[in-house]
């Protein structure tokens, strides 16, 4: 008997030492890189380009003033933000309403139209890039930061529908139709009721969205070529570019994203663990 | 005034008939109760009343208006809801005058109406607070006062005590009575609680697979069940039945013991009498006591009459125990009489 629980309690403790390692391992594996680029964005070019390499920030903006200096730089910065924010909206403009009918009304075909939001996201973009340049290059989109933030508005739909769709779902529906019988039009109830309580989560998407475009590359980097966006015009130059540099654009592009996605992370829970329901 | 005429109203879902040939008719300031099991269709026809359904054919008149093609607002309707619907990000005065607002109503006729009502429903001290500071039974007096402060010409209620806790409940029925007796309004209210519904009630519809099966007074439904499906629905115990087999022309024999009863065509129709209404005397049914319950006022004993099962409610000084052989003696003037096979009353 006491053998018998004492097998049981080491293999216990074995368990929970691999997944503590597993845990500490993970975290490593996301949390040393941010420290290294967040170290070498603020040290100076010579710091960064010597070796040893030191372990703690030296606080010196050289890189990032050098970064900003840099020609094109600033105009491939305002074209990210542009891209993102057009992106941003968009998807929140398209996605919303969908979610909204989603979570509202029963319609032919609901649960196969659901698969196939999911489903845009399984062809690879390489496959879909292309032919999209040819026919951007036909309409006249190409090279404009337009037609890459159509392209990345059907990258975030998908997230920006899964989202609404979950959110809207949270509010009951006995709310609005108590604003209906208290004098209300579908219209008026959704401003007065349903979107006073659904906003936090409706910029959370948003949000989302203005990341998923703020740090997509291969898209931008095949149908930009004047205009690059931040992440094609660091690929562009990936090779060319000192490693100051490389460092300071990729602190450039973590940051917001990083803050962005921290900031709603409640609301990108909920998605996975109601809309998938 | 605001009468309420249902003509001819059916619904059908994709795969079931919800309502079939609804026609009812409540005057002003009524109070009717929509009495039934879940799924009998009692709260799809509110919600058609109410105009958050559309029925599939029928109209609906109120105070002699056509209102089935109008939208919710325009009925002169107001809604509780069984989970209450406050608005949460609303403190308990904006949800009371919520419905004014809309109707922008001046400042003044807001602020004196919420407070009224507010009043009314004993939650004035609670105005500035949010509903998820609230408990359940607050939330209720707060949906109330907000139907009740639109001043509507009819008051739907759906379920609006089901989600209250039992002492809560009893003391939010006498106060919905009091203050919708006050208000002057015609109330329609779902409930599958035959209690509340008879408390409430100036008159019940009992409902069964979406058709309105008795619309009487609470007592009426209670002494004069309309078939079978009433007279077991209401009252607690239901309402016994045994065989009846034909004697001679309206002579009908139950459990070893005649009865004059009505004339009937069939050689067998059914014999029912309410627990209550039975008295132990040495001539009568013979009834085998299966199962004896002292509830204090009085005893429910279950039997076993040719295999059919009888209840009585009986003087909780009545000595018996399971195994006995009673003989009850129903009152003659309270024995009714259903068809076997309509099973109506005859």
């Amino acid at each position: 008997m006491s053998t018998v629980t004492l097998t049981n309690t080491s293999t216990s403790n074995a368990g929970k030492w691999v997944y503590r390692s597993a845990v500490l391992l993970l975290c490593a594996w996301v949390l040393v890189p941010i420290y290294l680029l967040f170290v070498n964005t603020l040290s100076s070019p010579e710091a960064v380009n010597s070796f040893p390499k030191s372990f703690t920030p030296a606080f010196d903006t050289e890189s990032l003033e050098f970064f900003l200096g840099f020609s094109g730089m600033l105009n491939a910065l305002l074209n990210s933000v542009y891209v993102a924010a057009i992106t941003m909206v968009m998807s929140i403009v398209i996605g919303a309403p969908a979610g909204y009918a989603l979570s509202r009304f029963d319609f032919r075909g609901k649960e196969l139209f659901r698969m196939l939001i999911l489903l845009t996201r399984a062809f690879p973009l390489p496959l879909l890039a292309l032919p999209l340049a040819v026919m951007f290059i036909e309409v006249g989109l190409d090279d404009s930061i337009l037609g890459l933030a159509l392209v990345h508005t059907t990258l975030a739909i998908p997230f920006a529908v899964l989202i609404t769709f979950s959110l809207f779902s949270g509010i009951p529906v006995e709310l609005e139709e108590a604003s209906w019988t208290l004098g209300c039009t579908r219209l008026s109830g959704f401003r007065h009721v349903v979107l006073p309580l659904i906003l936090p989560g409706i910029t959370a998407s948003a949000i989302f969205a203005f990341v998923i475009s703020w740090n997509e590359v291969f898209a931008a980097a095949v149908l930009t070529i004047e205009n690059r966006t931040l992440t094609a015009f660091l690929l562009q130059n990936l090779d060319t570019s000192p490693l100051h540099l490389k460092f300071a654009g990729g602190f450039i592009l973590v940051v917001p994203a990083l803050i962005f996605i921290f900031a709603v992370r409640k609301y990108l829970f909920a998605m996975w663990g109601i809309a998938n329901r | 005034m605001a009468e309420i005429i249902i003509k001819n109203v059916a619904k059908e879902f994709a795969t079931y008939q919800a309502l079939s040939d609804i026609n009812l008719t409540i005057s002003d300031r009524e109070f009717m109760v929509l009495l039934g099991a879940s799924g009998c269709g009692k709260t799809t026809l509110l919600r058609i009343i109410a105009g958050l359904e559309t029925a599939t054919s029928g109209e609906v008149w109120i105070g002699g208006r056509r209102i089935d093609h109008l939208p919710p607002k325009d009925r002169g309707i107001a809604m509780v809801f069984q989970n209450y619907a406050v608005f949460p990000h609303m403190t308990v005065f904006e949800n009371i005058g919520f419905g004014l607002r809309m109707q922008k109503q001046p400042q003044a006729v807001v602020e004196e109406r919420v407070r009224r009502t507010a009043s009314l429903m004993h939650i004035e001290q609670l105005l500035s607070r949010y509903s998820g500071e609230l408990s359940g039974g607050q939330r209720q007096r707060v949906a109330v006062a907000r139907a009740l402060a639109m001043e509507p010409d009819v008051i739907l209620m759906d379920e609006p005590l089901s989600n209250l806790d039992a002492l809560l409940r009893l003391e939010m029925r006498a106060e919905l009575k009091g203050v919708l007796a006050e208000s002057k309004t015609t109330a329609i209210y779902v409930t599958h609680d035959q209690v509340e519904a008879m408390s409430l009630a100036d008159r019940i519809s009992v409902m069964n697979k979406g058709k309105i099966v008795q619309a009487a007074s609470p007592i009426e439904v209670y002494r004069n069940p309309a078939s079978e499906f009433v007279a077991g629905f209401i009252g607690n115990p239901p309402m016994n039945f045994l065989n009846a087999k034909k004697v001679s022309e309206g002579t009908w024999s139950v459990g070893g013991k005649e009865f004059s009863g009505p004339t009937h065509t069939a050689d067998e129709i059914r014999f029912a009498i309410r627990p209550e209404d039975t008295r132990v005397t040495s001539d009568g049914i013979r009834a085998l006591v299966r199962l004896v319950e002292p509830l204090g006022a009085n005893l429910h004993v279950t039997c076993d009459v040719d295999g059919e099962m009888f209840r009585a409610v009986l003087d909780s000084d009545t000595v018996v125990n399971p195994g006995d052989i009673l003989m009850l003696n129903p009152q003659l003037e309270r024995i009714r009489w259903f068809d076997k096979a309509s099973t109506l009353a005859i």
